[in-house]
């Protein structure tokens, strides 16, 4: 993918749930490929809605939805679910972890959902490629824990991990540090964003904290009108 | 598989609620097969209580009445068969041996049956076990009796006891000067047998001696307070005599081929001399037992709708779990879990949990049918054979399995409506 590829496309995009009110009303929206995007927005401005739409969870009413240059508003529920396990990685606020497995089988899950993921992993096998990522998220010391066990810290490195396994091309992360203290938010921030770099991922990440706005190379600000989406590059 | 691995490790991650509900799914099925078990033995046990006879004959008169009272020692015959005829039908060349039966005495609510050796030698019961003497020998004189094992228990009886005889069932003209003398007790048999007296042909004549016209000579009035008439010969003397047998209410045949079985019936049905008739007891007992049907169909449905019961807390589990799983579902549709595969989670958690209970069930009843067979034999007489699985007893398990996977459509549904519903929000 070169550098001036889009990721991300968003057109006259609007999404309601069910018979309810207007959440989403982007009338455009790019992200290049391999940029780091922090977006922010109020409590209740459809940050978490936005993301679902990208991710092909949910569907949007009208406009287009172009991801990774394929159109999901054309797109079956089933061929979205599919793309979803292909290309996108998606971490959780929290509560990310699959309580009845193991910390190693909740990051190779998405490799054992997805042949083609599972194809893409640099490792000769996916509990290796664990390892490595679990290494570089500085959790391989909890590979073998139950899930319960490990502090909140460690559970949104391991839901990392697990965006992170077979290298899809698109990285989700919805206010994954909002559970986190101050010093624990940075370190994870830093070994995300390194991740990301070093998989070559385009990363969407949410927060309302518009501190950590510093630490990405472009920000989107949903604003509260449910009608915003300027890119302040 | 990696969804079957997901159900299984979900289960044993909810052990105490997956346990619990296959337990109940297990105790529910143990008890249908447990029932059918039983409902065969009754059926087999009930359809042996006479093997290997060929043919029952006596009066013509329906054919649960002549099984009633021949085989379950049930209701009085009205009339009997001629001791000319049975002669010429045991004869017959297509009859191998006979057993007599005369009927109409009792002792003290048990029934009094006359026959003679071939009662020891033919009778069967169960798959063609013969009747064994416990105690003593059988009864072969005019004046012997053999008790079966519960008379022998229930009056205290033993070898050597002196017994009088009633005439008629339950009636109170005792023939106490005819006294019998315990000389065997049979050994138990579960079967009618156990609840009867058995003395000769010879010895029902010597007890009826004098009694033309239904009343008792005088000598042998016990009850009425008079004083015993003159002319009445000591009793001693009378028991002297030869006493032949003048008929038989019954007689049990068996035939010197198989094949003929059908034409001596048919014979004996068609016979101008005397109105008697012939029975098969195989199947007339199976048809017997077919009219005592309901009870068991009662039984069965009772089983049945304990399994539903199971089911139905199978049901409730799984659905109030779905709430606890919420979380569980938004993850595996971020990770791109499609309907399919959380539809299918949560059917598969179903039908293992309802497969898991079926196999536990079958092993409970094996189990417990090792444990309490020889109990169950010894107390009821009821043999429960420890067979593999009957084809209806299949058709249940596949049945309680497929109810399993298709009861799991409806948390598998609703799960996935909510999964749809709350997209990747954070709700807990
Ligand atoms: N499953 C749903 N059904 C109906 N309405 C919903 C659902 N999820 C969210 N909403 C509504 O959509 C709007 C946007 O919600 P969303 O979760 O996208 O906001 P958010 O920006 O992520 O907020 P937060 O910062 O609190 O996570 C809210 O008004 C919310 O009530
Ligand atoms: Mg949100």
């Amino acid at each position: 993918m070169t550098e001036t590829a889009i990721a991300v496309q968003l057109e006259d995009v609007r999404f309601s749930y069910g018979r309810g009110p207007v959440v989403i009303d982007v009338p455009s929206l790019r992200l290049e490929a391999g940029t780091r995007t922090f977006l922010h927005g109020p409590s209740g401005s459809g940050k978490t809605t936005l993301l679902g739409i990208l991710a092909g969870v949910l569907r949007a009413d009208s406009g287009a939805v172009r991801v990774l240059g394929e159109d999901l508003t054309s797109m079956s529920g089933a061929r979205r679910d599919a793309f979803r396990a292909r290309h996108i990685g998606y971490v959780f606020q929290m509560f990310n972890l699959i309580p009845y497995l193991s910390v190693l089988e909740n990051i190779i899950l998405p490799v054992r959902m997805n042949a083609e993921r599972r194809g893409r992993i640099r490792a000769s096998n996916p509990a290796e490629e664990a390892r490595r990522l679990a290494a570089a998220l500085e959790i391989d010391h909890a590979l073998g824990s139950a899930v319960g066990a490990l502090s909140v810290g460690q559970q949104q490195r391991v839901a990392a991990c697990r965006a992170l396994i077979g290298s899809p091309e698109l990285i989700i992360a919805d206010e994954p540090t909002s559970s986190l203290d101050h010093d624990r938010r940075d370190a994870f921030l830093e070994l995300l964003l390194e991740a990301c770099e070093g998989a070559g991922s385009t990363l969407v990440f949410v927060s309302h904290d518009r501190t950590l706005a510093a630490h990405f190379e472009q920000e989107v600000s949903l604003g509260e009108s449910n009608r915003a989406g300027e890119v302040a590059a | 598989m990696l969804v079957l691995d997901l159900a299984l490790k979900s289960l044993r991650n909810r052990l105490l609620v997956t346990t619990l509900t296959v337990g109940s799914i297990a105790l529910s099925v143990a008890l249908l097969l447990g029932v059918e078990k039983i409902r065969t033995g009754m059926r087999e046990s009930f359809s042996n209580t006479i093997s290997q006879t060929d043919l029952i004959i006596g009066p013509k008169s329906g054919t649960i009445q002549l099984l009633l009272y021949s085989v379950f020692g049930m209701g009085s015959p009205t009339q009997n068969v001629s001791w000319e005829a049975y002669q010429t039908w045991a004869a017959h060349p297509a009859v191998d041996w006979t057993i007599p039966y005369s009927l109409g005495d009792s002792h003290r609510g048990f029934r009094v049956i006359g026959t003679d050796e071939n009662f020891y030698e033919r009778y069967r019961y169960r798959g063609g076990q013969p009747i064994e003497v416990a105690e003593g020998k059988p009864a072969l004189e005019v004046f012997e009796v053999a008790i079966g094992s519960q008379v022998a228990a229930e009056l205290g009886y033993d070898l050597g006891d002196q017994i009088a005889v009633t005439h008629g069932m339950g009636g109170f003209i005792t023939h106490d000067d005819t006294p019998f003398t315990i000389s065997g007790i049979l050994a138990p048999t579960f079967t009618p047998v156990d609840r009867a007296i058995y003395v000769t042909l010879e010895g029902i004549e010597a007890m009826h001696e004098g009694w033309e016209g239904g009343v008792p000579p005088a000598s042998a009035m016990s009850f009425g307070g008079g004083p015993p008439s003159d002319e009445a010969e000591p009793a001693e003397e009378r028991w002297t005599g030869d006493y032949q047998p003048t008929q038989v209410t019954a007689f049990f045949v068996g035939a010197t081929n198989r094949r003929d079985v059908l034409s001596l019936q048919r014979e004996v049905n068609v016979w101008e001399e005397e109105p008697i008739m012939a029975v098969l007891p195989g199947l007339a007992l199976s048809e017997m037992w077919n009219g005592l049907g309901y009870a068991e169909e009662g039984l069965r449905l009772v089983g049945v709708f304990v399994v539903i019961v199971g089911l139905l807390g199978m049901l409730v589990s799984l659905y109030t779990s779905l709430d606890a799983r919420r979380r569980e579902m938004a993850i595996l549709r971020a990770i791109g879990a499609g309907p399919v595969r959380i539809v299918s989670l949560l059917v598969l958690e179903s039908a293992v949990l309802a497969t898991l209970g079926a196999a536990m069930g079958v092993a409970v009843v094996y189990g417990g049918l090792s444990i309490a067979q020889p109990w169950v034999e010894s107390q009821f007489g009821l043999f429960l054979p420890i067979a593999g699985l009957a084809p209806i007893e299949w058709l249940y398990l596949g049945a309680v399995a497929g109810a399993g996977f298709l009861i799991g459509f409806v948390p598998a549904v609703k799960a996935y409506r909510t999964a749809l519903h709350d997209g990747l929000a954070v709700r807990v």
